[in-house]
């Protein structure tokens, strides 16, 4: 009961912070000099009837608030407008973009998770893997993460070997297994770029955590019952260790769309990255909203899974909230 | 000990190299060489083809080969390395002391050229001026905007305090690298560069003051609460007096430790966005888009040399990295 309430408060204030951000995004953008169709104005080609035609079918005249309340109403029923560079549903268009981020994310995200948190309990619990992991996270810190991609990019051209650009070979019309074979390969460059950038923040967290743990008095009274070590520190140091990682996590979740970017841009990834800049560019108005409008989207949904995971992993946070 | 030493050392070579880009870069950043394209660094000699070895370095004279993709070196003259040059040239910006350069009519190209047969040892040096300025400068306004935020926040209280939260946790929730993409998007493309530069500085300071905001507040309201700040308040001690007397000092730590850690992160997304073409623009040079000339394939695979602006990239951010971390166990031992 307590939880629906306050999960009902959250969701409120996300639909509230997601109607500031797109009136926002409006006015901004109706500030601007210029639009996609002055470009157009350039070309000998495009007539000027054509281009009023233009004008008026797009409604790029129109006053900001009524241009508003229009887009508003169609974005409920899930139509984010028309983008004029791709002449296709901003929808349509979006829906291809955000899957293919989300499989490059989310596989460097689950990766960098699987691999981190092992190898941070690890390297809290012998001093040895402690000193390595520290000092591995240090160097990978201090690397920014643009030169690690550049680098990686780099590296596999000048090897030859990967595929570098682009989601398939040629014009994708591969099927079945040599499709899906095709992206890993393809993903793999992007992935590794991605993992490296972002596995020191887990490694350390979880290190931290847990050591922190296991200097507390019930490891030790449980270390004098003779429970065994793998047991001590996943049954008992683990979960105690856990709500900093689940804020993490959530926080990951959040930034899903976002941290891939540049990876994206540098490799050549069709995702939502280099979609949204090429937008920028173009003066595409309507992807480039919708594309803030997401990313807003997922920043609240994450936050909130955080929140509700630490809700049901941690009694204490049951019983203060309410 | 010794650690913090090595990282000051090396903060201040990169800085003081940069800082004095015109002493120590041979060209001006924006001067061409149209008739060596992608030339490779020049080797510097000390020993001529007789076999003497010269206490003063010299290059030989490069030529494009037939080919128009490699040079060679023509041995038949050899162009002295003079240090401390004085130059006088037309333009007044680029005319003065130089650390290094050689004898006219021959070329040092310490780190190679670019396609325009533009000096990158030049043009990183020169390049970090603006990357670095912009960082510093975005640093001040975020921590400003932050100090001043979050003072406000911690010492009034009540609603105040609950609606600067609200907006710091916002700011901190959003990922800040598209919350920076978003506001460029929204602001006019073309603009001159200086105007550009500024831009993307404000930009960058304004997505950035919500740790600080936050961090200053959680100081201030422990501050608050130790005795002698309780005491001065007894003796009739006003707001404004307590906080500069008292309380500022206590909050002093904190600012320099998110000073440190925020001009590298400021420096990365100005190198960022420039790399996408959002930041500074030619014919200004920047890290980042010395570092979009990477993106062309061919570069990637025939001209190693390009690569030199990511390894002063890696430089930089290591030192401010060794930096935060002598700096980190010092405020801690002074706090203890």
């Amino acid at each position: 009961m307590r939880a629906a309430k306050y999960m009902c408060r959250r969701i409120a204030a996300g639909v509230v912070l997601m109607l500031g951000v797109s009136v926002l995004s409006f006015n901004l953008s109706s500030l601007v000099p210029g639009n996609y169709f002055d470009e157009m104005r350039l070309n000998p080609q495009v007539s000027p009837q054509t281009l009023a035609q233009l004008r008026l079918d797009y409604g790029v005249d129109e006053t900001l608030p009524h241009r508003y309340l229009h887009w508003f109403r169609n974005a409920l029923t899930g139509d984010f407008g028309f983008s004029f560079a791709y002449n296709m549903p901003v929808s349509s268009l979006i829906w291809q973009r955000l899957s293919n981020t989300l499989l490059l994310a989310g596989t460097a995200t689950a990766l960098v998770w699987i691999v981190g948190v092992p190898v941070g309990i690890f390297s809290a619990r012998f001093r040895w893997a402690n000193r390595i992991s520290s000092l591995g996270s240090a160097a990978l810190l201090s690397v920014p993460e643009l030169a690690v991609i550049l680098l990686l990019v780099a590296f596999f051209v000048r090897m030859g070997t990967m595929p570098l650009g682009g989601i398939v070979e040629g014009n994708g019309n591969a099927a079945g297994w040599s499709r899906i074979g095709a992206t890993g390969l393809h993903l793999l460059i992007p992935v590794l770029a991605l993992t490296i950038a972002g596995l020191p923040i887990v490694l350390q967290h979880t290190s931290t955590a847990m050591k922190e743990v296991l200097e507390a008095t019930f490891i030790q009274a449980a270390r004098g019952h003779g429970i065994s070590p793998a047991r001590l520190l996943l049954r008992h140091a683990l979960p105690a260790a856990a709500n900093p990682l689940i804020s993490l996590f959530g926080l990951s979740l959040a930034a899903l769309i976002g941290t891939s970017l540049l990876a994206e841009v540098v490799t050549g990834w069709p995702g939502l990255g280099p979609l949204f800049v090429q937008s920028i560019f173009a003066r595409d108005f309507y992807v480039v909203i919708a594309i803030v409008m997401l990313s807003s989207l997922f920043l609240i949904a994450g936050n909130l899974v955080g929140d509700l995971l630490l809700f049901a992993a941690d009694p204490r946070i049951r019983r203060t909230n309410s | 000990m010794k650690r913090s030493q090595i990282a000051v050392i090396m903060f201040c070579l990169l800085h003081g190299a940069i800082l004095c880009a015109g002493f120590f870069a041979p060209y001006a950043p924006d001067q061409q060489n149209r008739a060596f394209p992608f030339a490779p660094p020049t080797p510097i000699h000390w020993r001529d083809q007789a076999g003497r070895i010269h206490l003063r370095p010299f290059v030989y004279g490069i030529r494009a080969n037939s080919d128009n993709e490699n040079y060679s070196e023509s041995r038949n003259v050899a162009y002295p390395v003079r240090f401390f040059v004085s130059v006088k040239e037309e333009r007044a910006s680029q005319s003065g002391l130089h650390l290094f350069s050689a004898q006219e009519p021959g070329h040092l190209f310490l780190f190679g050229t670019d396609e325009f047969g533009r000096d990158l040892f030049s043009r990183i040096l020169y390049g970090g001026r603006i990357s670095i300025a912009a960082g510093l400068l975005a640093m001040l306004i975020a921590l400003a905007l932050g100090t001043v935020l979050g003072s406000i926040a911690g010492m009034a209280g009540g609603v105040v305090d609950s609606a600067i939260m609200r907006l710091a946790e916002l700011g901190l929730a959003l990922s800040w690298f598209y919350l920076l993409l978003a506001i460029r998007a929204f602001l006019p493309l073309r603009t001159p560069p200086l105007e550009t530069f500024f831009l993307v500085a404000a930009v960058l300071g304004f997505t950035g003051w919500a740790r600080p905001a936050r961090l200053v507040r959680g100081v201030l309201l422990s501050a608050k609460e130790r005795g002698f700040v309780m005491t001065a308040r007894g003796f009739g001690a006003g707001p404004i007096y307590l906080f500069r007397r008292h309380l500022l000092p206590q909050v002093l730590p904190v600012l320099w430790t998110q000073a440190v850690i925020l001009i590298p992160q400021f420096i990365m997304a100005e190198v960022a966005l420039s790399f996408l073409g959002l930041g500074a623009v030619e014919p200004l040079a920047s890290w980042g888009n010395l570092l979009a000339e990477l993106q062309s394939y061919r570069v990637i695979t025939s001209y190693w040399w390009m690569f030199t602006p990511v390894v002063v990239l890696v430089l930089v951010s290591f030192s401010y990295f060794l930096l935060l971390n002598s700096l980190q166990k010092r405020v801690h031992s002074v706090a203890l």
